[in-house]
């Protein structure tokens, strides 16, 4: 029987695949890299793309990954996948989404109004009113 | 009979409350499974990134990056991690008052905090709070996805390449079970790299194509999984909170359902006794 090691495949969601592999095929970023049993420890940033598995016994998987990261280890192959395709440009746009949140927060302030918060409030008022009275009441007594 | 018509209105009322808020019941017992389900499968991965980390970390100790390296604390970062829906008991609130107190305990450092607001209900609790909320995210629904929160994250990774914070926390609601949730304030950077023994032996991977680019990507994944994780499990807490919160709503409509219905049984034959006696006052007369 062929030899074999573990892999692992995980996103951030979920696990992908875990189990023993005899071999795997993905797409670096430098090119594509076949890693078998007792390769030597690599890291290596992946493309988005198929990556291949050969199971023991001879059985083919393919898991699709949007990028990530291949680690090799002595006894295990792991694979960090992206749950979304990444590119600068890609992320720089979901950040200026992001502050533009944030400011439309700050400007809508008047119109989203939390009503019960405000009810909150307004309980608190009345209550330090009504203390407020009873403080008056007792120093009138007084 | 026209008696205690009011009150059996109000029955009926509470009655359909009732319903409502074990429906709700219902519904967030199983949300709140998949929510669990979904905590789990999220850790791998962070736990992954974690130990590669921690090796490049330490078989590359020349070179520093600066999300490892402490800095003097001038300004600090929260990501802030809230539901979007109420009706979750104080589960939202609990979480501001450990957040308001440690804003306070930072301004009295003369430090200043800059915040991302994760969840509707974080925004509304900043337009009445203050502070200044750099970034928001809201509508995730119930299964968050991590490309939602990359900007978000991304203007916060920002501030702190270029200085404006040197410290950035995450603040959320820990699962501890499903009767307890606690707010919780993680620092996220800069990261806390652990000393590990069992890799004193000294091997190194082959880097394709260098170690400072593979570090660089893999410590924004790291920070990116770490908040994730955090909504992930503000998400199983909120739902959690809600079913409690649905039970105890469901429980004294209940109870009250009970007291309304003994004040109008007693309210009916007092209407009796009194057309009885009527009845019986009035055949006396004749």
């Amino acid at each position: 029987m062929a030899m074999t090691v573990h892999c692992d495949i995980v996103s951030a969601e979920e696990n992908l695949f875990s189990g023993l592999v005899e071999r795997v095929i993905a797409s670096g970023t430098l090119g594509d890299l076949g890693i078998e049993p007792g390769h030597a420890a690599l890291l290596s940033p992946l493309k988005p793309g198929p990556v291949r598995i050969v199971k023991q016994g001879g059985e083919e998987e393919i898991v699709y990954v949007s990028g990530g990261y291949l680690e090799v280890q002595p006894n295990s192959v792991s694979i960090l996948a992206d749950t979304a395709v990444r590119a600068k440009d890609i992320d720089e746009a979901a950040a200026l989404e992001a502050k533009k949140h944030a400011e439309q927060a700050i400007e809508n302030q008047g119109a989203d109004f939390d009503y019960s918060r405000a009810l909150t409030q307004l309980a608190e008022a009345a209550a330090q009113l009504r203390t407020i009275q009873q403080i008056r009441e007792k120093l009138g007594k007084h | 009979m026209a008696v205690g018509k009011e009150i059996k209105e109000q029955i009926t009322s509470v009655k359909s409350t009732q319903k409502i808020t074990s429906a709700m019941e219902k519904v967030a017992v199983s949300k709140m499974r998949r929510a669990q389900m979904r905590m789990q499968q999220s850790r791998p991965y962070a736990d992954k990134i974690r130990d590669v980390i921690g090796h490049l970390a330490n078989a590359t100790s020349e070179y520093r990056h600066r999300y490892l390296q402490d800095r003097d604390v001038k300004r600090v970062g929260y990501i802030v991690v809230s539901s979007d829906r109420g009706l979750c008991g104080g589960l939202n609130n609990n979480l501001f008052k450990r957040l308001s107190q440690q804003a306070k305990d930072w301004q009295g450092k003369g430090v200043e905090v800059e915040y991302c607001a994760i969840g509707s209900k974080a925004s509304l609790f900043f337009n009445s709070f203050g502070g200044k909320v750099v970034a928001s995210q809201s509508q995730l629904g119930d299964a968050p996805e991590l490309a939602s929160l990359i900007g978000a994250v991304k203007v916060m990774l920002e501030a702190f390449d270029e200085g404006r914070i040197d410290r950035l926390y995450i603040i959320y609601n820990r699962f501890v079970n499903t009767m307890t949730q606690s707010p919780e304030a993680v620092q996220l950077l800069p990261l806390k790299a652990e000393k590990d023994e069992t890799l004193k032996h000294h091997w190194d991977y082959i880097y394709e194509p260098d170690a400072k680019e593979i570090l660089e990507g893999l410590l924004v994944r790291y920070v990116e999984s770490q908040v994730y994780q955090g909504v992930v499990e503000n998400n199983a807490c909120e739902q959690a909170a809600r079913m409690l919160a649905m039970k105890n709503a469901t429980d004294n409509a209940g109870s009250m359902i009970t007291e309304l219905n003994l004040l109008y049984n007693k309210a009916r034959q007092a209407a009796i006794t009194q057309e009885i006696s009527e009845i019986v006052g009035g055949a006396a007369a004749v």
